[in-house]
């Protein structure tokens, strides 16, 4: 039985296709999924998977332990402002999220094709959390003048295997988004690694007009 | 890391000066070389001709004075700016005034260095990536007194050794250990904080990024004592508070978790073969 997919609004995690994804449970996707969760997680399936944006699973069903509520986990597919989605399907649970939800809801994104990785339910979860202070940091150290931004993304890609460079992986996905996810993050996390650098207020700035 | 730089050296066919103070490590560097090449030649990468007269390029010494025909003198000792400067005071008596002195430091100011050497302005910034046999990047910076035309002259070398070199400021960490120890940082932080575990965060970055190896896949090859050394050097010049050594190093280090050395890091290996992630 392959699982039920409900797309409500615009879903940053499937913007064309779904693919069909095995087991028994329900994804709920877009901008709206979190209104339906309560109906859903009634249905009495093995999980209830709501798309999550830059906010926590906690925001929809409350930090306190719930019956219903801990068949229940988020969930979002990794994507860097503009670019395609990538494969990466970062799943929240609570500490009291039921062990076999997760492991549904893990087997039902991985039948679909997706690579799963599994956090707590935090501010950025694992990538945001990881990318977003370093991108900071290659905007500032441009402003500095460590280096050209072709010479630091040659470095990083030459050092590291990166495929492309984090000032043209910014500049292709737009600055703008990282300072959207970046202020959310500032205020979640309270720290200013998360401030975001000047060129992306800027970009902000100017992409508000 | 030195026998890294001397193998690309002599592969690119100049006659090399390998100089320990150590003749144990001498000894270790050749086996090391032959070993390297000996795969080279398996591989393909490398006829037997050529590993011959590359390893015939290559000259051990423990003398300083057998450095006095060298036109250029990469070091590569240890990361400590007393002894690099005692070093380059003998060079500078040893070596004739046109030779280019290079250091390959990870964290020390290339101009503090540059300062006892005897010759701030024949002197460059040259940091290879480990194994520097293997990977091309090298980060160039110059000192604040190096002259235009040693760095002309180094850039040049660099390229005749089939390196690629990219010009970086005289900062701490250059470009790539200034990103990758925080970087390194943050993700031990979000074990530390129980965001997710190290297979998990590994597996993420790598999907997510298109990265080839995840955050702790590379700090179990670096070493929890190396990544360690770096923080401290890093923080104690930067004062940035994500460049901090995360309590959870110091631990694995006094476990003995040192990474794939130790058989046991942030992942678990047997017989150097991953687990976990
Ligand atoms: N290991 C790395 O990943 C790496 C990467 C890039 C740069 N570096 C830099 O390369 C340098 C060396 O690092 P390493 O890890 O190879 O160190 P290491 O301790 O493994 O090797 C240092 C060698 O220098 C020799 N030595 C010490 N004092 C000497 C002297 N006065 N004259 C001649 N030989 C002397 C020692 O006998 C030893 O063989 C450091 O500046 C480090 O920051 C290291």
């Amino acid at each position: 039985m392959p699982v039920n997919v409900i797309i409500t609004g615009r879903s940053r995690s499937f913007p064309k296709d779904v693919p069909p994804m095995p087991g028994s449970g329900t994804v709920l996707a877009g901008t709206a999924a979190a209104d339906v969760i309560s109906g859903a997680a009634k249905a009495c399936l093995d999980f209830v998977a709501v798309e999550l944006n830059n906010e926590c699973l906690g925001d929809h069903i409350g930090l306190d332990a719930d019956p219903i509520a801990a068949r229940i986990v988020g969930f979002a597919r990794f994507r860097l402002g503009t670019a395609d989605p990538s494969n990466l399907i970062e799943l929240v649970s609570m500490d009291w999220t039921d062990e076999d939800a997760v492991a549904a809801a893990k087997a039902a994104f991985e039948g679909g094709g997706f690579v799963v990785a599994c956090c707590a339910d935090r501010p950025g979860r694992i990538v945001n959390r990881l990318i977003r202070p370093y991108f900071n940091a290659v905007l500032r150290r441009l402003d500095d003048g460590l280096a050209s931004a072709a010479d630091m993304d040659k470095t990083l890609m030459l050092g590291l295997g990166y495929p492309e460079g984090p000032n043209a992986l910014l500049a292709r996905t737009g600055l703008a988004d990282h300072h959207e996810v970046t202020a959310v993050l500032e205020g979640a996390l309270g720290d200013n690694d998360f401030t975001p650098a000047r060129r992306a207020q800027i970009a902000w700035q100017r992409a508000s007009k | 890391m030195g026998v890294g730089i001397a193998i690309v050296a002599a592969r690119a066919g100049f006659t090399v000066r390998v100089f320990d103070t150590s003749s144990e490590a001498l000894d270790r560097a050749h086996e090391q070389t032959a070993d390297f090449l000996k795969k080279s030649v398996a591989r393909g990468k490398l006829s037997p001709s050529d590993r011959d007269a590359t390893l015939a390029r290559l000259i051990g010494s423990t003398r300083i004075a057998d450095l006095a025909d060298c036109e250029f003198v990469i070091e590569a000792i240890y990361e400590n700016l007393t002894a690099k400067h005692d070093l380059f005071g003998q060079l500078d008596q040893v070596c004739p005034p046109e030779t280019i002195f290079a250091s390959n430091t990870s964290t020390i100011s290339i101009t503090e260095i540059a300062a006892g050497s005897g010759r701030a302005d024949r002197f460059v910034g040259m940091h290879f990536c480990l194994p520097a046999q293997l990977m091309r990047l090298v980060e160039m910076s110059p000192g604040l007194n190096t002259s235009d035309e040693t760095w002309r002259a180094a850039w040049a070398f660099c390229e005749a050794l089939g390196q690629k070199p990219v010009a970086t400021s005289d900062t701490p960490g250059f470009v790539l250990n200034y990103f990758l120890i925080p970087y390194h940082n943050d993700a031990i932080r979000l074990v530390e904080q129980g965001v997710a575990s190290p297979a998990d965060i590994d597996i993420a970055m790598k999907a997510a990024m298109g990265y080839p190896m995840g955050p702790f896949e590379l700090l179990d090859l670096v070493g929890a004592d190396t990544q360690k050394l770096l923080c401290d050097a890093m923080f104690g010049l930067t004062n940035e508070k994500r460049a901090a050594c995360p309590p959870l190093i110091r631990r694995m280090i006094a476990a003995g978790h040192l990474g794939k050395k130790s058989g046991r890091g942030f992942h678990h290996y047997d017989d150097s073969k991953m687990f976990g992630a």
